[in-house]
C-alpha cells in the first residue's frame, strides 16, 4: 500500500513539475507577457523610493527637522531626480 | 507510513537536484519554461518535506519506537505535548525542521515573485534548492529521521528533562525559522551579484523576509533566555554561552542589514556593505546551526551529537568563499557614485550604528571561538568567561543605545547645526536629569557603565517620545482630530518608520533591564536546614519545610522546599524551589535502579516572586548524602532480586519496577521525615521583568513594520506624488 502511494506521489510530482515544459508556444508567450521587465521594474523601484524620500522630507519639515530653506532645496533636488527617473521610465516603456 | 516518509525524503532530494538543474538552465538560457519548472520543483519539495514532517510527528504522537528518532528522544511516559515537540530535540528532527522551513519560505518568496525578477529569480531558486539538497542529503546520508530499530525496544529513552519546558517547545522552531528566513535575502543577493543587477530590486523583493527572520530570531533568543532563567537553575538569563552567542551574532548582523538597506533604497549607497552583510549574516546563521549540532564547543544548550559538523562546516566555507569571490568580482558594479553629504544626517548615524552592531558581533565571534583559536596556536583550549564579554560588549551596547536615539531625530541627507541642536536639546536634557537623579539618589555612582546606559536609554526613549509627539502634532495641524487618532494615522502612513521606532523603544527598555539586573543583582549561596534563615538584599529568607512529590507518569521524583520571604519584617512571598530527578535518565555510569535517579539528568524548578520592580529568584539543591545508605541498601536488594530474573520475563520485570517504586517512595518519606540541609541560590534581580516586556514591545514594533500597508493606500500615496510630479514633468 505504501509503495503504491509512493508511486502515485512520484507520478503526481513528475506531472506537476513538468507542466511548464509541456506548454505550447502560445501559452509560453502568454506567461512571458505577464512577467515584468527587469529594467522597468528597477526604475519603478527607484521611482517608489524617490516618492518615499519626498514624503519623508515633507514629514521631516512638518516635524521641524528641516528648516523651510533646507526642505525647499532638498525637495527641489528630489523632484528633479524623480522627474529624471520618470523620463527614463517613459523611455524604457517606449522601447519595450 | 515510515516507508512512505523515507520515500518522500529520497524523492525530495531528487526533486531538489532537478530544481537546481532546471533553475540553472532557466538562468543561463533565459528559458522561462525551465525557470517555471524549477519554481514548481520548489513547491513539490515543500510538499514532500511536509509529508515527511507529518509522518515523523505521527510516529512521535503514537510513540512508534521502531523509529530510532522516536526511541532516542521520546517514550511512552513523555507528556503528550512534549511528544510533539520532541522532534526538534533530535539531530535528525532539527535538520528536517531546517529543510521544511526552508522549503516553505522558498515557496512563499518564489510564489510572490513569480512574475517579477525574471533574471534574479532562477539564480535565487538554484541557491535555495542547493541549500535544500544539502540538508536533505545530510538527512539521507548522515542523520536519517526514518532510520528503523530492530529489535524494537520496549521503552524509549524519553525527552531530555531540561527540554520539558514550554519555552523550549517554541524556542528551536523560532530560532531555526529565523536562521532559515535569512537564506531568502542571501539567495537573491547571490542572484543579483551573478546577474549584476545590483540596484535595490533584490532588497525590495526580500526585505520583508529579512524582517521576519530578524523578528523570529529575536523571539527565539528571548525564549531561550527565558528558559535559561527559569529552568537551568544558575540564576541568569544570559551566560555568553557559545550557543547563545551563535544566535545573537546573526541577529546583530541582521539588525545592521535592516538599517543599511534603507540607505541603499533611498540613496543608492552602501551596496558592497549590504551584499557583504547579508552573506555574513547567512553564514553566521549557518554557524549557529553548526554550533548547536556539532558539539565542537562546550555548551549547556548543545544537545546534538557531532556527526553533521563536517558537512555543515563545508557549507559555511562554501558560502563565505563563494560570496566573497562574487563580491570582489563585482566591485566595479557595486560602487556607488553618491556620498554621505553630511555627518548630521540619518544615513551617517545608520552607518555608525552599523559599525557598532558589526563590531559587537565581531567581539562576540572572537570570544566564542577563542577556545578553538587558542587551541590552534597554543594547543590549549582556553575559554573567555562572561566578564570578558561584558568588558568589551557593554561599551558598544551603550553607544548603540545612544545612536538608536539620535538616528530617528535626524533627517535624511543633511540637517543644519541649528536644527540638530533644537532636535537634540530636550532628549539631552531628559538624559542629564536622569543621570543627575540616579547619581544623587541611587547606587549608580559606583556603576558608571550602568549610569551611562540608563542615561543614554533615557535619551533614546525621550527622543522617541518627541518623535511621536512631533509627528502627531504635525498631523493634527494638517488634518485635525485627537492625538490618539493622529498617532494611529502616523502608523498607517509609515508603518516601517514608526514600527521601527517602537522596536527602538523596546530595545531601550530591554537594555535598561539588562543593565539594572546585572549591575545591581544581589546573589547569595546559602546552606539552610528547615527553620533556618538568612538575609539577602533586604529580604529575610526562611527555609520553612521540605516538600517531595513523585510523578509516576513522568518517572520523576521531586524534592522541594517552602521558603518564606519577608521584607522589612513583613511577609513578602512564599517560594517553592525544587529539584527534579528522573528515573534512569542519562545513566552512563551503570548506577543502580534507585541511584540512577540521582546520577542522571536533574532539572531545577525555580521559585520566583515577580513584580515590576524585580524578581526574588531561588533555586535549590538538597544535600542527599544523608540518604546514601537508604539508596545503596535499596539498590543492593533490587540488584539481588534482578540477578535471578530472566530479561525476557516481563512479569518479573514488572514486579522489580514495582519494588523500585516502593524504594523511591521510602526515600521520599525519609526526605520528609528527616530533611537534609539544602543549598539555595537566592538572587534579587532588579527590573528583570522589563527584559521580557522590552522584548515584547520590540516584537510588536517588528510586527507593525512587517505588516504590509494596504495596496490601495500605497497606490493612493504613489498617485499623489505622481500627479504632482506630472506637472513638473510637463514643464521639464
Amino acid at each position: 500500500m505504501e509503495i503504491v502511494l509512493a508511486l502515485v506521489i512520484v507520478a503526481a510530482i513528475a506531472w506537476f513539475v513538468t507542466v511548464p515544459l509541456r506548454r505550447s508556444e502560445d501559452e509560453a508567450s502568454a506567461v512571458a507577457s505577464r512577467t515584468e521587465d527587469p529594467a522597468i521594474a528597477a526604475l519603478e523601484a527607484r521611482k517608489e523610493a524617490k516618492y518615499r524620500e519626498i514624503r519623508d522630507a515633507e514629514l521631516d519639515r512638518e516635524q521641524g527637522k528641516l528648516s523651510q530653506a533646507d526642505w525647499s532645496r532638498q525637495d527641489a533636488e528630489l523632484r528633479r531626480e524623480a522627474v529624471a527617473i520618470l523620463k527614463e521610465l517613459d523611455r524604457a516603456r517606449g522601447a519595450g | 507510513m515510515i516507508t512512505l516518509g523515507a520515500a518522500c525524503l529520497f524523492l525530495a532530494l531528487v526533486v531538489a537536484l532537478y530544481g537546481i538543474a532546471a533553475a540553472l538552465l532557466g538562468a543561463t538560457r533565459h528559458n522561462r519554461r525551465f525557470t517555471d519548472s524549477a519554481r514548481r520543483a520548489v513547491y513539490a519539495f515543500a510538499a514532500l518535506l511536509t509529508l515527511c514532517v507529518i509522518v515523523v510527528e505521527a510516529a512521535f504522537a503514537r510513540t512508534d519506537l521502531s523509529l530510532k528518532v522516536v526511541a532516542d528522544h521520546s517514550s511512552t511516559t513523555t507528556p503528550g505535548f512534549y511528544k510533539l515537540t520532541a522532534m526538534w530535540s533530535s539531530q535528525e528532527g532539527s535538520l528536517l525542521l531546517w529543510g521544511w522551513v526552508l522549503s516553505l519560505t522558498s515557496s512563499a518568496v518564489l510564489f510572490a515573485t513569480r512574475n517579477k525578477h525574471r533574471e534574479l529569480a532562477p539564480w535565487a531558486t538554484a541557491v535555495l534548492m542547493g541549500l535544500g539538497a544539502f540538508f536533505t542529503g545530510l538527512m539521507l546520508f548522515d542523520a536519517n529521521p526514518f532510520a528503523r530499530l530492530s529489535p524494537v525496544p520496549p521503552e524509549g529513552v524519553g525527552l531530555e528533562p531540561l527540554l520539558r519546558h514550554p519555552a523550549m517547545a517554541i524556542h528551536p522552531p523560532m530560532l531555526y525559522s529565523g536562521y532559515v528566513f535569512f537564506s531568502i535575502p542571501f539567495a537573491f543577493a547571490i542572484g543579483a551579484l551573478i546577474t549584476r543587477r545590483l540596484d535595490a530590486s533584490w532588497i525590495r523583493a526580500t526585505r520583508r523576509f529579512a524582517l521576519i527572520a530578524w523578528l523570529l530570531l529575536g523571539i527565539g533568543i528571548l525564549l531561550g533566555a527565558r528558559w535559561s532563567y527559569s529552568e537551568l537553575g544558575w540564576g541568569g538569563y544570559w551566560g555568553w554561552d557559545p550557543v547563545e552567542n551563535a544566535s545573537l551574532m546573526p541577529w546583530l548582523a541582521g539588525t545592521a542589514f535592516l538599517h543599511s538597506i534603507m540607505v541603499q533604497e533611498r540613496r543608492g549607497m552602501l551596496r558592497v556593505w549590504n551584499v557583504s552583510l547579508i552573506c555574513g549574516t547567512f553564514a553566521l546563521a549557518l554557524l549557529g546551526t553548526f554550533l548547536v549540532r556539532s558539539g565542537i564547543l562546550q555548551s549547556i544548550h548543545a544537545f546534538g551529537a557531532s556527526t553533521v559538523g563536517g558537512p555543515l562546516l563545508g557549507l559555511i566555507a562554501a558560502v563565505v568563499v563563494g560570496s566573497a569571490l562574487l563580491i570582489v568580482s563585482r566591485l566595479d558594479d557595486l560602487r556607488s557614485t553618491k556620498r554621505i553629504e553630511s555627518l548630521l544626517s540619518r544615513e551617517s548615524v545608520f552607518l555608525i550604528n552599523n559599525l557598532l552592531l558589526v563590531g559587537l558581533a565581531a567581539v562576540i565571534f572572537w570570544g566564542t571561538f577563542f577556545p578553538l583559536i587558542s587551541e590552534l596556536f597554543t594547543g590549549n583550549k582556553a575559554s573567555l568567561a562572561a566578564p570578558w564579554f561584558d568588558h568589551y560588549a557593554t561599551p558598544l551596547a551603550i553607544l548603540l543605545v545612544l545612536f538608536t536615539g539620535i538616528g530617528p531625530l535626524l533627517a535624511w541627507r543633511r540637517v543644519s547645526l541649528g536644527a540638530a541642536k533644537r532636535l537634540l536639546a530636550r532628549p539631552a536634557l531628559v538624559a542629564l536629569v536622569a543621570a543627575a537623579g540616579l547619581f544623587a539618589f541611587t547606587d549608580t555612582r559606583h556603576h558608571p557603565l550602568a549610569l551611562a546606559m540608563f542615561s543614554f536609554a533615557a535619551f533614546s526613549l525621550a527622543a522617541l517620545v518627541q518623535e511621536f509627539a512631533r509627528g502627531a502634532a504635525a498631523y493634527r495641524s494638517l488634518s485635525g482630530g485627537s492625538y490618539g487618532h493622529a498617532l494611529l494615522a502616523l502608523f498607517a502612513r509609515n508603518r516601517r518608520r514608526y514600527g521601527g521606532y517602537v522596536v527602538h523603544a523596546g530595545v531601550a527598555v530591554l537594555l535598561i533591564a539588562i543593565a539594572a539586573s546585572s549591575s545591581f543583582q544581589t546573589s547569595r549561596d546559602l546552606r539552610l536546614r528547615p527553620g533556618q534563615s538568612a538575609s539577602v538584599g533586604g529580604y529575610r529568607v526562611t527555609y520553612e519545610k521540605p516538600t517531595a512529590q513523585i510523578s509516576p507518569a513522568e518517572q520523576r521524583l521531586t524534592f522541594g522546599s517552602v521558603l518564606a520571604v519577608a521584607k522589612g519584617g513583613k511577609p513578602y512571598a512564599t517560594l517553592y524551589p525544587s529539584r527534579n530527578y528522573y528515573a534512569g535518565a542519562g545513566d552512563p555510569t551503570g548506577a543502580g535502579p534507585v541511584r540512577s535517579f540521582f546520577e542522571g539528568q536533574a532539572t531545577s524548578e525555580v521559585g520566583r516572586k515577580t513584580t515590576v520592580g524585580g524578581d526574588v529568584w531561588t533555586a535549590m539543591q538538597p544535600d542527599l548524602s544523608s540518604l546514601n545508605p537508604v539508596i545503596n541498601g535499596a539498590d543492593r536488594r533490587l540488584e539481588r532480586i534482578a540477578k535471578g530474573v530472566s530479561p525476557a520475563d516481563a512479569k518479573a520485570r514488572q514486579t522489580i519496577g514495582f519494588l523500585q517504586g516502593l524504594a523511591v517512595r521510602a526515600i521520599e518519606k525519609r526526605y520528609l521525615a528527616d530533611p537534609p540541609p539544602a543549598d539555595f541560590r537566592v538572587n534579587v534581580n532588579p527590573l528583570v521583568t522589563w527584559i521580557w516586556v522590552g522584548g515584547a514591545i520590540a516584537a510588536i514594533g517588528g510586527l507593525v513594520a512587517i505588516w504590509p500597508a494596504p495596496e490601495a493606500r500605497r497606490r493612493r500615496v504613489s498617485d499623489v506624488y505622481a500627479a504632482r510630479l506630472a506637472r513638473e514633468l510637463g514643464r521639464a
